[in-house]
Order: C-alpha cells, then structure tokens, then sequence
C-alpha cells in the first residue's frame, strides 16, 4: 500500500512541533521543533544527558508528553504505528529470557499483525531473510544471551528491518559495537536510504557522523540545530551544543520541579 | 476406589489444577521481574473478599469473586501509581499497598466475625483437604465444588496464555517496541495482573495463598533454569508444578502434616534440585567446566615447558628431555598436574624419554609451537602498544596464550607485519603450512 493514498504528498514525513517532556515536573527536552520532509539518514547528536533518548521516546509515545504534538506524514502516531520501526538500546532488555535469535526477530512483525494472529511462514520467511540480511543466519537457534555485543546489536536491526517501517529510529546502535557490526549497520543504513526510507539515529562518535549522515539534530536539552549535515555539522553550532547547558534552563527546570510540584503535593 | 483414595484423588487433583495455573502465569511474572506483584495480590484481595461476602451475604458466589478480582487488580495500579505519582520506589510503595490492604481485611474480618465465616490463617494456609468433603452431584458422581471452580480457571488460564501467547512474549521481553508497535504494554499488563487476581482468587479458598505465592515464583524459576525457549519453559514449570503436588500430598500424608506447606516445600525442593544439576546453568556442569578448563591449562603449560626445552636443547645441543617431576612443578604442582602427564601420554602428546624424563609426540609439539607462537605474538604485540617494561610482558603473555586461536594468531600477526621474534629475540615458531591433499 503506497502511503501517498493515505496521506497528501505535502504532508511532512515527521513533525514534532513545540514537544516538552518532563521527568517529574521537570523538564528534560525543551520546546522541540523539527520538520523533516525528504527521505535522511540523521544523526541525532548531543552531549550526554542532552535528551536524545527521550526525543525518540517522546516521538513514539513511550513518554507522556507536557505539551506539544507529533505526527507522521501529517497523521498522529497512533494511527500510523505501522510505518515506524524502532531499536531501542541493547541494555533495555533481559539478554537471558528464553527466546531463540530468529523468534527474537520474528517480534519485528508482530506490529503489521495486530491483535491475537499468530506469525506464519509468510512472517517466519521474512524473519529469515533479515537474519540474513544482517549475517546472522548461523545463529539462527542460539538463545539470545549466547551471542556478543555486537551479535545481539545486529539481532535488533533484523528485528527493525522485520518491522518493514517507514521511520526507523535507533538508539545508540553504535554503542560498544565491534568493527564488523558498525560496518554491517553502516550498509543497512545505505540501503535503507537507497530504497527511500528514513532513518532516525542517536549517534555519539563525532568523527563519524560526516560518514553516516546527510542531516544532523544537534540537541542539548532543546534543539540547537537541524539540517543538512553540511550546514548543521560545524564547529560553531558544535561548541553551541556541547560548550555548556544553559544556566537558566537548568535553573528554570529546578523552579519547575520544586514549585510545581510543592503544589501538587499540598 | 475406596473413600481413602477417592479423598486423595481430589485432593491431588485440587493441588494439580490450582498449581499448573499459577505456574502458568507466573512464568511472565518471573520474566518481567515482578514475581512478588503475585505475593501482593494474593494478600490483598483479601479485604475485597470480607466486603463482598458482607455485601452479598454469602461465603461463596460471583459477588465474592468479583470483589477479591477488583481489590487484585487495584493492588497492581495503587503499587505503579504510588511509585509513579508518590516518588515511592516500586518495591516500598508495592510492600505498602498490599501489607496495608491485607490489614484491612483481617480488621474487617475481625470486626465482622460474626457474620463472616472466614478465618485469616485458613486464607494463608488453606485447607486443601478438605476439598473433597464439599461435593455437589455432577452426571451422577459426587464431585468437589473447588474442583468446578479450579478446572474452570485451569482452563481460563491455558485459553488466556494460548489467545495472547504473541502479545504475552513480546510485552514480557521489550515493552518498549510493544507500545511502539501498538501493542499497549499497559493494557496487556493490566489483562495478566486481572488473571494472576482470577486465579488467586479461586485458588486461595481451596489451596492458601502461601501455595499459590510459591507455585507463582518457584516451578517458573525451576523451569527457567532448565530451558531456554517460552514454550518449553511453561510445560516444565507445569510439570514441576504438577510433580509438587502429587509428591507433596504424599509426603503429607506420610508426615501427617500441612497437604499445601508440603506441595510448596516440594517445589522448593525441585528448585535445588535444577540448580544443582540443570544441564546449562546448573552448578555441577558449572564444576565440571571449570574443572576441564583447568586440565586444559595445565596440559597446554606443559606441552609449553617442553617445547621451550627441546628448543633450547637443539640450539646449544643440550638436554632436549625436562624430568617428570620439573614439568609437574612447572603446572602449578597439584594433584592436577602429577594426573595431567598419564592422561597426556595416552593421548600420544608426551612420551616417557627415560631417565624420569618427559618429551614432545610429534602431535604433542603441533599444539606446543601454537601456544608458544601465541605467547610470542601476544608478548611482540604489547611490546608495540603498551608502555611495559620488557620484564613485564612474560606474565600477561603466559595468560593470553591459552586464549589466542589461530584466527587472532593471523590478525595479530599481520597488523605486526609478519614478526620474526619477540621481543626478547626468540623466533616466534610460524605456523605449518595447510595441509595439500
């Protein structure tokens, strides 16, 4: 099914528009806007604690938002969960629950299924071929716990690819990963790309994300910056990102956080 | 049957149905961690209980049902609201919820005594003997009001987990790309904690809630250790469900002591029993490992000694044998190493060279130059990146060498550039050719 039936081609493939979240009463993303309207592989750039995370969390609604919206291609999310993909982080999940590699990847097409059906062999042969497609078919039977770092890194992006998504959005995929994965998703990426999907990446290591990425979110706890890599990814909106928080926001966060919620608990 | 065994029949089939349910469900609790969510739910239905069987004025009836059912799932939402809204840890503002509701409960039971008939150590314990007596007639056979109650959630809860078995795994693994995807993690939380609250329920009349707690946490953890697919860890925890009741009535019976205490102690006792002899986790392959792995090293230490020797002897003509008793001490001289040389020799590795004296096979001195190349790579390779002082590299090397396989010997080596001799100038032994066939 085209997705231009569902949605006009002007639609925006992902807006967020003036997105706050809060921990807590306070605030750990600021007023987030961000329109993406072609097909990018971005990199999703910050220091540490910038809310990286969060902003894909936010995105998929896995975290209340305070305030703001977000659509894909110009519809709310929960109406379009079918065209997003998601990797969350390797340590979000328990390596030792009994489950074999190629089930684990199975997961990626229960979303397209819904409710109570059951995957059959047209989902197990899909599950399959992204195994191999990510040079994991080997390991196919292994229980997860069984396979390195990197391994069970690669089981997540098969899982993604099963998803058949639209808009993938990955968290630290490239977080302790060995030479040989980072190539492995370096490829996936450019096929992903290639067959005009976009793909949404929190990224840590600076030397690479010219390499990866034709647009960049630089992010420290609001948007700094965001375009093409060529224009985003400077040293002067760098050092914007990473040379220091903003005081007042972090003192405004505190009076948000105390006085809030003092009166929440009177 | 006569009436002894028609009692014991019932009794154990009450024991069978109400366990295998619990040890259902509770497989998803263990695996989400939450597996004392079950220990509160158990306890606070209770005060749900007192009430409706107030309000309706019976013990029995689906007034009672729903009530406890409620107050079950109210115990899982009060627990995560707490923690949410209360800045309350999980674990305190669970202990709270379900220790303050089951207060209650016992209050209002003490309150209401009189027009109660409930007695709070027969909600802990339970009579599960006591199943039999209460029959009523079914196709002309006189059969336990409980066993209706407990085949009927039995079979609710083999229906739920085979209805939701997709959403059930993938919840219980990555709640994260459940919601993502649209499978609420949420709704499906609230659907198990409703049955885990269900089967509580029905079983707490009949069997206890120190039964039901312990078949919720124990044949899952059992299975857990034993099996590492879904499906398999649900028969086996089952399984030892179902084995904990038919061994624990029996030693009840034999002990003439609590038919629930003992079916709970029985899984217990199987849970041991898989931590000591579980074929992948188990503590005794764990030994025998580690066992091995130790054999391991010290075979490959003297296969080493021996290769530096003969090398050393044909360079100077000397004495290419090293004494039994040297390549003992050389191993670590435990016990170990003195049984480690006849195994060797019968192997073909090492030959007796007379004089008390030890020797390389020629299938012994393959293996022995491999090891020495790794431990000349290893000690070549932090030569070049590491600041150490040269005396400083024999240690780690002699660690490392017994990990090094001919994969990393290639890698090392040609990020080295095809070293000739490590950094003490010994030749670095090269690697024999493939064989041609």
């Amino acid at each position: 099914m085209p997705v231009g039936d569902q949605a006009p081609q002007s639609a925006p493939i992902l807006d967020v528009h003036d997105v706050t979240v809060a921990y807590h009463h306070k605030p750990v993303l600021w007023d987030v806007d961000l329109t993406l309207r072609e097909p990018h592989l971005v990199g999703i750039i910050g220091p540490n604690g910038a809310g990286k995370s969060t902003l894909l969390k936010a995105i998929l609604g896995l975290v209340p938002l305070a305030s703001g919206t977000v659509s894909i291609f110009g519809q709310p999310l929960a109406t379009q969960r079918k065209l997003i993909g998601y990797v969350p982080q390797r340590e979000s999940v328990d390596w030792d629950f009994p489950i074999s590699v190629i089930d684990t990847v199975l997961l990626g097409t229960y979303g397209r299924l819904g409710w109570f059906r059951r995957p059959g062999r047209a989902e197990r042969e899909r599950a399959q071929q992204c195994l191999e497609q990510v040079g994991l078919a080997d390991f196919a039977r292994r229980q997860i716990g069984q396979l390195s770092g990197g391994q069970q890194q690669r089981v997540f992006l098969a899982r993604a690819l099963a998803q058949d998504a639209q808009i993938y959005f990955m968290d630290e995929p490239m977080a302790g990963v060995d030479a040989a994965t980072e190539r492995v998703i370096f490829e996936l990426l450019q096929t992903l790309h290639a067959a005009g999907r976009t793909v949404f990446v929190v990224h840590h290591d600076l030397r690479t994300v010219r390499d990866y990425f034709d647009y960049v979110v630089l992010l420290n706890l609001r948007l700094v910056a965001s375009g093409p890599t060529d224009v985003v990814f400077t040293p002067e909106k760098l050092q914007a990102a990473y040379g220091g928080r903003l005081p007042i926001l972090d003192a405004a966060a505190e009076a948000l956080r105390t006085q809030e919620a003092g009166h929440a608990h009177l | 049957m006569g009436r002894e065994d028609l009692l014991a029949f019932w009794t154990i089939v009450a024991g069978v149905l109400c366990n295998s349910a619990c040890a259902i469900l509770g497989c998803y609790m263990v695996l989400r961690r939450m597996s004392l969510l079950g220990d509160a739910i158990s306890h606070a239905v209770l005060p749900g209980t007192v009430v409706a069987v107030l309000w309706s004025g019976q013990l029995v009836g689906w007034q009672v049902f729903v009530g406890a059912v409620a107050v079950g799932i109210l115990t899982a939402f009060l627990t995560q609201a707490l923690a949410n809204f209360g800045n309350v840890p999980e674990d305190s503002s669970m202990g709270v919820v379900f220790t303050s509701l089951f207060a209650l409960g016992v209050i209002l039971l003490n309150q209401y005594a009189s027009q109660v008939d409930l007695d709070p150590g027969c909600v802990l314990y339970g009579l599960i003997e006591f199943v039999p007596l209460d029959t009523v007639s079914w196709l002309g056979m006189e059969i336990p009001r409980a066993i209706f109650m407990l085949s009927t959630v039995a079979a609710l809860t083999v229906l739920f987990v085979t209805l939701l078995w997709k959403e059930l795994k993938i919840v219980s693994f990555d709640a994260g790309l459940a919601t993502a995807m649209g499978i609420s993690a949420i709704t499906v939380h609230y659907l198990l904690m409703a049955m885990v609250a269900v089967v509580t329920v029905a079983s707490f009349e009949a069997v206890g809630s120190i039964l039901v707690i312990a078949m919720l946490i124990v044949p899952p953890a059992t299975a857990h250790l034993l099996t590492d697919r879904l499906w398999m860890m649900q028969v086996l925890a089952v399984a030892s469900a179902c084995l904990s009741a038919i061994i624990g009535y029996f030693l009840a019976e034999y002990w003439n002591t609590s038919v629930a205490g003992m079916m709970s102690v029985v899984a217990g006792g199987l849970f041991t029993i898989a931590v000591i002899f579980a074929p992948q986790h188990g503590l005794l392959v764990k030994a025998y490992r580690k066992l091995q792995w130790t054999v391991r090293i010290i075979k490959e230490d003297i296969l080493a000694v021996l290769y530096r020797v003969e090398e050393r002897g044909r360079r100077d003509s000397q004495e290419t044998r090293l004494e039994r008793e040297k390549c003992v001490q050389f191993a670590g001289g435990g016990l170990l190493a003195r049984l480690a040389i006849p195994l060797m020799q019968s192997r073909g590795l090492i030959v007796d060279a007379g004089d008390g004296c030890l020797a390389l096979t020629d299938a012994g001195r393959g293996g022995a130059k491999s090891l020495v190349r790794s431990h000349r790579l290893w000690e070549a390779y932090l030569e070049k990146h590491f600041e150490l002082p040269r005396d400083h590299l024999h240690a780690p090397a002699s660690r490392m060498e017994h990990f090094l396989g001919p994969n990393l010997q290639q890698e090392i080596s040609e990020e080295l550039e095809a070293p000739q001799q490590d950094p003490h100038g010994q030749v670095i032994p090269q690697p024999d050719p493939p064989d041609v066939a």
